[in-house]
């Protein structure tokens, strides 16, 4: 049994202007400690889809799948209480921007903690204990002095430590990475890159990458899904998207690599769209 | 021979910290030392983190900032406008296109009135003149003629860089300095701007400071590339140089550091990871 199997899963948004369809109709499974990258430009509803997982999307939108289950259990019908049993504790997400997703007024360790408080039954002491181990398992430097420590006291790649640190820290069975680097300077990204690899290994949790730079995916997935305006293009194990794209846009948006310029000009998707007609 | 366009000798820029009620104020030197020339027509790529000084050294070449000690010169003219102020010839020669294109671009200015702007600060050019310049640039840039009487909100994140693009190239400036103009775009925008940038160099003889951190666009674009860490440059050379032989520490960690997307590192990961 896969840990995330979602079939046909569409997601539309109510707009002034009539619905506007972000997802249609795309399939997605994640089986225990892999990693999956999902790749596609803004607006390719990379994003959208793994938020209508965790049940994040606003009112306005209406998501429809035939299938969406985790660990054999159906998430459609899971009421508002038991998904939060489930979201944060198996399924746990961190995004974009790590400054901003920690709240200013709170120590990084009272929000650590919570975390724990919300799902463990873990008594103060233990939770303390907990905390620390949790920021020296992410690598983050004085532990002991950082907890006490607010998010504007550190540095884009450590309050990402801290957000990595929040999420695994149920032991989560999946963990959902929204662009989790595209905020951080490239030495930074290689850290924190190699940082979630790593947990993902020791944990054999399974691993969504979402992002739209080829060289994460190259650097971290197994398998990859490439998508497009809301629909999937490609799904291929990573090695074969590099060697031998079947796809036009695929190839197109790896033409697009500066380091895969062959003249004196990028192709960009518009020279493929003729040929390919996605 | 060389046609440098730009010479910089041992530029320094510090900042006051003000102090506050148990903190006593300090400085902060965040360009220490630069010197470099620019050939007219070339790129020069600032490569580096943040905080490394880059946008401090773009601030002083745009004259957005005065430098603290040093020398620039633009074109043989001397720019130190802490004791010079700007007059608007200066103005003409250098021009800056930002990071952000959602945030370098007024809302609630049509794009029209964006690019005569320049213009009509720094030139006694009449209205038509004006208007005729800025259709022209669009069409440029590879935007449309319609596109003049819209808003900033209506266009797409690379269509807003081509704005900013053609922005900066009104005033026909000998220098453009490019603070990261293609790190907020997606990939395959990334590219188109990418070619427009090499499309106007040949056709306007631009010379171009690029800054980025992203190292297989400076690859891709530049003539020579400096790489700066902690304010000082530490390694400056052609690309074939930097690229090839790195010298410097830092170097090599940023290169060690680029994700590689090429098909025998995969390889070389997967086995890794079996093993």
């Amino acid at each position: 049994m896969p840990l995330l199997e979602i079939r046909n899963l569409k997601v539309e948004f109510a707009t002034a202007k009539g619905p506007f369809k972000a997802l249609d109709g795309v399939d997605y499974t994640v089986e225990a400690g892999e990693v999956l990258a999902i790749v596609g430009e803004s607006g390719s509803g990379k994003s959208v889809a793994m938020l209508a997982v965790m049940g994040l999307l606003p009112d306005t939108a209406t998501i429809t799948a035939d299938k969406m289950e985790f660990e054999g259990r159906d998430l459609r019908t899971l009421s508002a209480k038991e998904r939060r049993k489930v979201i944060g504790k198996d399924i746990s997400m961190i995004f974009q921007e790590p400054i901003a997703s920690l709240n200013p007024c709170f120590t990084v360790g009272h929000q650590l903690e919570e975390t724990l408080k919300a799902h463990t039954t873990l008594g103060r002491r233990e939770r303390k204990a907990r905390v620390i181990e949790l920021m020296k398992a992410v690598g983050l430097p004085k532990p002991e002095e950082r907890v006490s420590a607010f998010p504007h006291q550190m540095s884009g790649g450590q309050c990402q430590r801290v957000m990595i640190a929040m999420a695994i820290a149920c032991a989560p069975k999946l963990l959902i990475a929204d662009e989790p680097t595209t905020a951080l300077d490239v030495t930074i990204q290689k850290q924190i890159l190699d940082l979630l690899v790593k947990l993902q290994q020791d944990s054999g949790m399974g691993l969504i990458m979402i992002t739209h730079d080829m060289g994460v995916v190259a650097e971290t997935a197994d398998r990859v899904i490439v998508q497009y305006k809301g629909n999937k293009m490609e799904e291929a194990d990573v090695l074969s998207l590099f060697e031998n794209p079947q796809h036009a846009y695929t190839r197109a948006l790896l033409s697009a690599l500066p380091e895969n310029a062959t003249g004196d000009r990028l192709p960009t998707v518009s020279d493929f769209v003729g040929a390919g007609g996605f | 021979m060389s046609d440098t366009i730009l010479k910089v000798r041992d530029l320094y820029r510090t900042y006051d910290i003000k102090g506050g009620l148990f903190k006593k104020p300090g400085k902060f030197t965040a360009v220490k030392g630069v010197s470099f020339d620019v050939e007219r027509g070339s790129t020069l790529a600032i490569v580096g983190e943040s905080g490394c000084g880059k946008s401090t050294l773009a601030r002083m070449l745009t004259m957005i900032d005065a430098q603290t000690s040093g020398s620039i010169e633009i074109d043989g003219l001397p720019i130190d406008i802490a004791k010079t102020g700007i007059s608007k010839d200066m103005r003409q020669k250098v021009q800056i296109v930002f990071q952000n294109p959602y945030g370098s671009l007024n809302p609630r200015q049509k794009i029209g009135h964006v690019l005569e702007e320049p213009l009509l600060l720094n030139t006694s050019m009449p209205a038509a003149e004006r208007r005729d310049l800025a259709l022209e640039m669009l069409t440029k840039v590879g935007l449309q003629p319609e596109h003049y009487g819209r808003y900033p909100h209506m266009f797409s994140g690379g269509q807003r860089q081509r704005i900013a693009i053609a922005r900066a190239i009104m005033m026909k400036p000998k220098l453009l300095v490019l603070d990261e103009p293609v790190s907020a775009l997606d990939l395959s925008v990334q590219a188109q701007i990418l070619n427009l940038l090499k499309d106007l160099q040949d056709e306007m003889g631009l010379t171009y400071i690029f800054i980025s951190h992203d190292l297989s666009v400076v690859r891709y674009l530049a003539d020579k590339v400096m790489v700066m860490y902690f304010g000082e440059v530490v390694e400056y050379g052609t690309r074939d140089e930097v690229f090839g032989d790195p010298k410097h520490e830092y170097t090599r960690t940023l290169f060690a550091a680029t994700p590689n997307a090429d098909v025998d590192s995969i390889k070389a990961r997967l086995a890794k990871k079996v093993a």
